[in-house]
């Protein structure tokens, strides 16, 4: 891998152009797209093919971390707290700063165009060392990274556990909520069902007759009349009580009688 | 194949991670474009530490990814804690101290 610039590799061309298209379509499509849901999907592509691109880098450590924590970890984490925040909050189109949209769109757009055009012009010198040698001197990649790690970057490894571990509380602390009222007991819970004036038992079924035997059917209480709770909350609502038909009581009474002479 | 190609690469996700950020205004989604332009600087970081041949860079991106994932922890706490007493994940509706 210790060649010139001029040296093109086809096999890596390829894997760079497939990666970066998706790479860029994937980023287009999470700022454009309206639901929240979907640009965390389209961010989720983005940061695949990244991953894909790290180890076209010869960084297969970084490739690998890079689908743990962010296509694993961190989009989980976002995909959770769109399901609370509620996954329908989509954004407004009215803007509140007027002309916000066009001058931000100029204005990044200027930025991409001199970070390219720069980087293009700083770069097209570069030399490409490759990191075969670096690679193989601790034995393999993983080995070469933990040896700079636990050597000259140490005091930044220890410093990280400590924000780690400071996030981790950061964010306990922030998401814990105080109980404003101690948790109801089970004797205060019972109490409340059968003062509190509802009906303290199973609702009675609906009536089942030779006829009918449909939710909306009322019950038929021992005096004839009819009762109201039998049937469900919605049906009643829409007035879609059934009424019974007593001509029908006396059909059967009539049967009844004829038979048993 | 030349890896500066990378690192322009890396600067068209970054432009389109800082469009988003300011264009978007639902709270998450500006933090997944805040991610994104950390990304963008990890696969810079990357393709440097293959053009000088030596691991240094790697080791930066990892860091970057460890500072971004406590990063992105306490944001969506915050975000949530926000959502929680203002019923709204958007980054227009907490200006209280403007009124």
């Amino acid at each position: 891998m210790t060649d010139v610039v001029s040296d093109t590799n086809t096999g890596e061309a390829i894997v760079f152009w497939v990666c970066a298209i998706l790479a860029v379509l994937g980023a287009l499509g999470m700022v454009v797209s309206r639901k929240a849901v979907h640009s965390a999907l389209w961010i989720a592509l983005t940061m695949i093919n990244l991953a894909i691109l790290y180890v076209a880098n010869s960084a297969p450590f970084l490739g690998m971390v890079q689908v743990i924590v962010y296509t694993g970890a961190v989009m989980m984490l976002f995909l959770f707290v769109l399901m609370v925040v509620g996954v329908d909050a989509s954004d407004s189109l009215i803007e509140t700063i007027k002309g916000q949209r066009l001058a931000a769109i100029l204005l990044v757009l200027g930025m991409g165009i001199l970070l390219v055009w720069g980087v293009g012009n700083g770069l097209a010198e570069s030399t490409d060392v490759g990191l075969d040698a670096a690679n193989a001197a601790e034995g393999g990649n993983v080995q070469g990274i933990a040896e700079l790690i636990f050597t000259d970057y140490l005091i930044a490894f220890e410093v990280t556990s400590a924000l780690l571990i400071t996030a981790a509380m950061g964010a306990m602390v922030l998401a814990h909520r105080d109980r404003w009222s101690p948790n109801p007991s089970q004797k205060q819970l019972s109490v409340d069902r059968f003062r509190g004036g509802q009906h303290p038992g199973n609702l009675p079924n609906p009536g089942v007759y030779a006829r009918h035997n449909a939710v909306d059917t009322p019950a038929l209480l021992p005096d004839g009349s009819t009762s109201e709770i039998s049937v469900p909350e919605p049906v009643r609502s829409r007035g879609d009580i059934r009424p019974v038909d007593h001509s029908d009581m006396g059909e059967v009474k009539e049967i009844t009688e004829g038979r048993s002479e | 194949m030349n890896p500066s190609n990378y690192v322009m690469l890396s600067a068209v996700l970054f432009s389109i991670g800082a469009v988003g950020v300011l264009v978007r205004r639902n709270a998450i989604v500006v933090f997944m474009s805040v991610e994104l332009m950390l990304n963008a600087a990890n696969l810079a970081f990357v393709a440097f530490a293959r053009m000088n041949g030596n691991l240094d860079g790697q080791v930066v991106a990892f860091f970057v990814m460890v500072v971004a994932a406590a990063e992105v922890v306490v944001g969506l706490a915050i975000i949530v804690t926000i959502f929680r007493t203002r019923r709204s994940a958007s980054i227009d509706e907490p200006n209280l101290l403007k009124y």
